[in-house]
């Protein structure tokens, strides 16, 4: 929709330049969606656009990924086939320390496809506007949360700190960015990355809106690492240290229990709390079984819900 | 500097504002195929490629257009990759226009520019790669065909029977029984189809553009206005308050007689009623300096109690809402207890055939509130014309009823209004309504200038109208034999702050619903009542759908009770053909008859399908749908009257032209039912020629004397009744005159296609023409039609469902609905309405819900709170057709719009029940809500 109350598009990506009444400009699917701010709070006057920053989109080292937060949706989708081809991804060195052994690239499609957007608006969506946006049904921030993504943010005066996603977003539509600070990008360490992973979705309709997000990890050093999303205000990671393995399914139960309090799981017309509770046990034990199983013995795991796994499913 | 769009070839000089969407700006440039159904992003209406890649331009900065090359549906067929077929049309529009993949055709610009794109992947995948592009008309079925260009219709492969029967004509082309494609099929691909909106800019000089202040309280009075910081605002040229509103009380329900709703409504009123409430209109050059123009209002109110439930509203000391007005002269019937309309019958004795049951069903249904979401938003422009003449283009149902109301309430001779509808994007029962219409005529008429008002998608949800939440406490009892001997039902509708419709949806409810079934003893007790929230209005079955909701799960649960098949239960106690059709009165209707009666092949229909089906899954090993799924069946029948109670009219005018075609004007609107196909075949089969020989003029008040309007599924029993007699009176007419200049006997000349045949001579119709012309006579004859009789249609569906015990998913493995539409007029379409409708209801049934706050306020106010089917969500259902020709209908033929949607809801709900034991009684049956169910049932998950 139009924004009438702007006067100015300033292409900048200097934190220096906001006032109040700015809104940084990066796909503008969210912005151009919901109007901007409500009426009742300081209209926006002016849209810094982050159009022309020039910032790469992806760069893919041995030490892991790093994605501007200006990359697209659809640049992301892309990436697991663009590292399968010869090109500026892939100089041919890639090893088993670099892309080649890096399963984890496998939640990168069904996390795109966890949008209840369509894949035009993936063509100028970004996946910085999607940790912004903060919603509990963020896939990015699943997919980043459960990565151990790591945030970088830039303020005013060249100052820059970085954030773990999954403590970048506070709540329903919050975020630890204070007024003008700008997301610059998120790195994905190469250690997560040689992960093993099992994804899990719940929606109240057919490719609808994540009720619930579940995204389990099981690390080189036998580490283990839930990530619940969509289900709760905001991500809840349950951390099992190198070497403890997947645990026992009473361990997994009692460690929820712990770390998501009632409160805490996320009440609206995409999903009941109850339910988004019982589903969150529920699709955690399936990972816990799929995790658990040696990859090589064959075991089909119960998979409730969609896009999993992605083998064979031809998109 | 300045950096221009290249727009479907063409440098555009303008420059976009810095807040603007590519939406708006692609439209001042003229391209108006480029459509707002949500502008936020979710629709997919508004499609267009920016260097080659598909985009929402709504939600697409234009700014960053600049320097790129847009391609819109006006420039798709001529796109570099746009390879184009013979009739110059992109492959993909080609597909379109031969698949009919549209209805009201306000999605399919952008159905077309997203499809257009894709590759055998996303062809195959179109659950996904369709996520983005919402039809509401369809049920998504001719739009896979268009876009798979899937070979054959009906596909032979797939699990339908199409049509075919005795009673059956064979199909002549463009006449009865043909798939005759819809006559606006061309400019609907294209994007040239002209919606309300769509006029040229700079057809309309100096148009200004009018924004509502909106009432952020549930109930008050609004004590002072001050306007003088939003006069200052440059742009803003006026605002109107409600002290420039008439004094006059209407109602924004339209029906043939203003009398069937309550005046309870002003233009803009002193008391505001619910939040989103119109308390002041600010018109301005332009949109963005008439929001700015709202934001700078000072409203002083004085904040009222209000009250939110119907249940709470009845009670003794609640807020009244129409407390200041007379029960008579207003027609409300107990205003003091914010009674609407109420009715109270009993038939025979409920006490007595309570006490002859062996089994006794009771429960509480409860419906929600249903948004119609028809793609395109309320909208109307008034002009005023230099002798004083208003004209009103509108996206409405009923231009003519719309004249009538604007010239009661602006005390205006009906002969000084025009209304006049583009084709509609959409209706279902919403565009029965005069929501912008007033508003912008009061403007035009006090500035003497085009006025325009465009709903937002959030104005849609908040402050237009919904289905009316039903809450029916229904009692039923049944002998061991399968008699049922009472029926008694307790029904409370919540008409939201103004009672448009509540008297006609309470009664219509309780009416057809309660007549299908011959059961003695029928007792009602209805109230329709004020509440402090959004209104309800007229929706798709206008009651029926919720009174079948309930009436058809409680014969389930009947019949489980007694241990019968539930369809063995049904047919035992529905009326057949003969037999009286009795709901709240003694008498049957005096008007409704069995034109013909097929409701028992349609049971017959759904029993023999999902019996086949079940086989299938046997067949095909699944009937194990894995660990977790449980899995049922279940069914509900409809019925309904051919058109509406006291009286629906409607004209049309077939004239010949010089070119030896015909033109056919007609008063109703089309909004995709395919009403102006209809009518063109039923004037070609008159004729005696083929429908593309006709043109439809239609839905314009200057037209025709008058038009009732495209509700109550009248569109073809009723104005295609007018043409059919027009047409058929005039096929008179130029045999007449034919015989006079060829000097033979009348019953020697037949009409063929282009000609007249004159005992064996072929005469061309241009001849007769300017024959006729020369001699001073004008080929053109009058019908009309007052819509009685009336005759009754039938639907039954059936389901078979899995559902997960453990995640409360649901997926639909069967869907099936017979339909008793008389003689079919056109397969394909009435195929797509029926479609449609299951589609609509399925959403009505599991997802949508208007969800209103403790404090009166509607939360769910985008496309992303209120979900509507999508492609992924809507199985693709099997559609068979009773064989019968009704006595009344034009050619045999009934009614088939709103029925379809009635049967859906308890049919699932049934199947439901009888997968998993668990009565849903109330609606959205949502996943996390079935789940919770199974789960306090100790269902093993």
């Amino acid at each position: 929709m139009d924004l009438n109350t702007v006067e100015a598009v300033i292409p900048t990506a200097d934190p220096g330049q906001w006032r109040p009444g700015d809104a940084w400009l990066a796909g503008g699917t969210v912005l151009f969606s919901d109007g901007g701010p409500a009426v009742d709070e300081q209209p926006l006057k002016r849209l810094l656009d982050l159009g022309s920053t020039g910032w790469p989109a992806i760069t893919v080292t041995g030490e892991g990924i790093e994605l501007a937060a200006t990359c697209t949706v659809a640049e992301l989708y892309d990436l697991p086939a663009d590292l399968n081809k010869p090109g500026d991804l892939n100089d041919g060195s890639a090893t088993a320390a670099g892309p080649a052994d890096w399963p984890s690239l496998a939640l990168i499609r069904p996390c795109c496809d966890s949008f209840v957007a369509s894949f035009k608006v993936w063509n100028m969506s970004t996946v910085g506007g999607n940790l912004c946006t903060a919603l509990p049904a963020g896939p990015m921030i699943s997919l980043f949360a459960a990565l151990d993504g790591l945030a970088t943010v830039l303020a005013a005066g060249g100052i820059s700190r970085t954030v773990p996603v999954a403590d970048f977003v506070t709540g329903d539509g919050q975020n630890c960015l204070a007024p003008g600070e700008l997301l610059r990008s998120i790195s994905l360490p190469a250690a997560a990355l040689r992960s093993r992973v099992a994804f899990r979705r719940l929606s109240l309709s057919n490719l609808g809106r994540s009720g619930v997000l579940l995204i389990g990890r099981l690390d080189a050093d036998a580490g283990f690492v839930l990530t619940v999303t969509a289900a709760t205000r905001r991500p809840v990671q349950l951390r099992f240290g190198s070497g403890s393995g997947v645990p026992q399914p009473a361990v997994l139960q009692r460690a929820i229990d712990d770390a998501i309090p009632d409160r805490l799981y996320h009440d609206d017309v995409h999903g009941l709390p109850a339910w988004r509770k019982d589903m969150t046990y529920r699709l955690a034990e399936e990972i816990r079984v799929e995790l658990a199983a040696a990859p090589d013995e064959g075991i089909q795991p119960y998979v409730s819900g969609d896009f999993w796994p992605p083998a064979g499913q031809g998109w | 500097m300045t950096v221009v769009i290249g727009i479907n070839g063409n440098q555009s000089e303008s420059q976009p504002r810095p807040g603007q969407c590519l939406r708006t700006f692609l439209r001042e440039q003229g391209n108006l195929g480029v459509k707002k159904g949500c502008d936020a992003g979710d629709c997919g209406a508004c499609t267009v490629h920016v260097d080659g890649i598909p985009v929402h331009s709504c939600i697409y900065p234009a700014v960053r257009a600049q320097g790129k090359e847009v391609t819109t549906i006006e420039g798709l067929a001529g796109a570099p990759n746009g390879a184009s077929t013979e009739a110059g049309l992109h492959p993909m529009q080609q597909q379109f226009l031969d698949r009919q993949g549209f209805q009201c055709g306000f999605c399919t610009a952008g159905m077309i520019m997203t499809a257009a794109t894709f590759d055998q992947a996303q062809k195959e995948n179109l659950d996904r790669s369709l996520k983005g592009n919402l039809c509401r008309c369809t049920g998504y079925r001719s739009i896979e065909d268009a876009v798979c260009g899937h070979e054959g219709y009906p596909d032979p492969g797939a699990q339908t029977s199409g049509v075919g029967g005795r009673e059956q004509p064979d199909p002549r082309p463009g006449q009865l029984g043909d798939d005759a494609p819809a006559p606006a099929s061309l400019g609907v691909v294209t994007g040239s189809a002209p919606y309300a909106l769509d006029v040229p800019p700079g057809e309309l000089h100096g148009l200004l553009h009018l924004k509502l202040l909106r009432s952020p309280h549930a109930h008050a009075r609004v004590l002072n206005i001050d306007a003088t910081t939003a006069l200052k605002i440059p742009g803003v040229v006026a605002v109107f308050t409600h002290e420039d509103s008439p004094e006059q009380l209407f109602s924004s329900a339209q029906h043939e007689l203003y009398t069937d709703d309550p005046d309870d409504t002003r233009v803009l009123d002193d008391v505001v009623r619910f939040i989103g409430q119109r308390v002041a209109a600010v018109v301005a050059d332009s949109v963005g300096a008439a929001e700015a123009g709202t934001r700078a209002l000072k409203v002083e109110y004085d904040v009222l109690d209000a009250v939110f439930t119907p249940q709470d509203a009845v009670l003794p000391g609640a807020p009244v809402l129409h407390g200041d007005k007379d029960a008579e002269t207003s027609r409300i019937a107990r205003p003091l207890q914010n009674v609407a309309a109420e009715l109270h019958s009993e038939l025979g004795d409920v006490a007595a055939g309570f006490a002859k049951a062996d089994f006794i069903h009771e429960h509480t249904y409860r419906t929600q509130r249903v948004q119609h979401v028809a793609m395109e938003t309320h909208a109307s422009i008034a002009s005023s014309d230099d002798d004083g003449r208003l004209t009103v283009r509108t996206s409405s149902q009923v231009p003519f009823l719309a004249r009538r109301t604007l010239a009661r309430v602006f005390g205006l001779p009906e002969e000084q209004v025009r209304v006049v509808a583009g084709r509609v994007g959409g209706g279902f029962g919403g565009k029965q309504e005069v929501l912008t219409e007033d508003i912008v005529a009061l403007a035009a008429l006090k500035l003497q200038r085009p006025v325009q008002l465009e709903f937002t998608r959030t104005e849609q949800f908040t402050s237009s109208t919904v289905r009316h939440p039903f809450t029916v406490r229904l009692k039923a009892g049944a002998t061991r034999e399968g008699e049922l001997t009472a029926l008694q039902l307790e029904v409370l509708t919540n008409t939201g702050a103004y009672g448009n419709h509540a008297p006609g949806v309470m009664f219509h409810g309780c009416g057809e619903s309660l007549g299908v079934y011959k059961c003695r003893n029928k007792k009602v007790d209805a109230q329709a009542v004020y509440t402090n929230t959004v209104p309800s209005g007229a929706f798709r079955g206008y009651g029926l759908s919720q009174m079948i909701f309930a009436i058809e799960s409680g014969m389930d649960e009947l019949a489980i009770g007694i241990g019968m098949d539930p369809l063995e239960f049904r047919s035992r106690n529905m009326v057949r053909e003969g037999d009286q059709m009795l709901s709240t009165h003694p008498e049957p209707q005096e008007d409704v008859h069995y034109g013909s009666y097929g409701l028992d092949q349609c049971i017959r229909l759904v029993r023999g399908a999902l019996d086949r089906g079940r086989e299938r899954y046997r067949a095909a090993g699944l009937e194990d749908a894995g660990p977790g799924w449980v899995t049922g069946e279940g069914s509900a029948l409809s019925m309904i009257d051919t058109a509406p109670p006291r009286g629906h009219f409607a004209h049309s005018v077939v004239r010949l032209l010089p070119d030896g075609t015909y033109a056919a004007d007609v008063g109703t609107a089309e909004f995709g039912n395919g009403t102006s196909t209809v009518h063109a075949q039923l004037a070609a089969t008159a004729l005696s020629t083929t429908s593309s020989r006709i043109t439809i003029r239609q839905s314009d008040t200057d037209l025709v004397p008058h038009d009732s309007g495209a509700f109550g599924s009248t569109g073809t029993v009723v104005a295609g009744k007018a043409t059919l007699a027009a047409a058929e009176d005039l096929a008179v007419r130029i045999r007449a005159f034919a015989a006079g200049i060829r000097r033979v006997q009348s019953s020697g000349c037949v009409l063929e296609g282009d000609s007249v045949i004159c005992e064996g001579t072929r005469v061309p119709l241009t001849e007769i023409f300017d024959a006729a012309a020369q001699a001073g006579v004008e080929l053109s004859a009058d019908g009309q039609w007052g819509g009685t009789p009336r005759s009754v249609a039938f639907n039954v569906h059936g389901f078979r469902v899995a559902v997960n015990t453990g995640t409360g998913e649901l997926r639909i493995l069967q869907s099936v609905q017979a339909a008793d539409a008389g003689v079919v007029v056109n397969p394909r379409q009435c195929r797509g309405q029926i479609e449609g409708g299951i589609a609509q209801a399925i959403g009505a049934a599991l997802h949508e819900e208007v969800h209103v706050d403790d404090a009166g306020k509607v939360t769910t106010d985008v496309l992303r709170q209120y979900h509507i089917p999508t492609f992924a969500d809507v199985p693709r259902s099997e559609v068979y057709f009773a064989d019968t020709n009704d006595k009344l209908g034009p050619l045999g033929a009934k009614s088939m719009s709103e029925s379809p949607f009635n049967p859906v809801a308890p049919a699932l709900a049934n199947a439901i029940r009888n997968a998993t034991g668990i009565r849903f009684g109330e609606l959205p049956m949502r996943r996390d809500l079935l789940y919770l169910r199974m789960k306090e049932a100790r269902m093993p998950r």
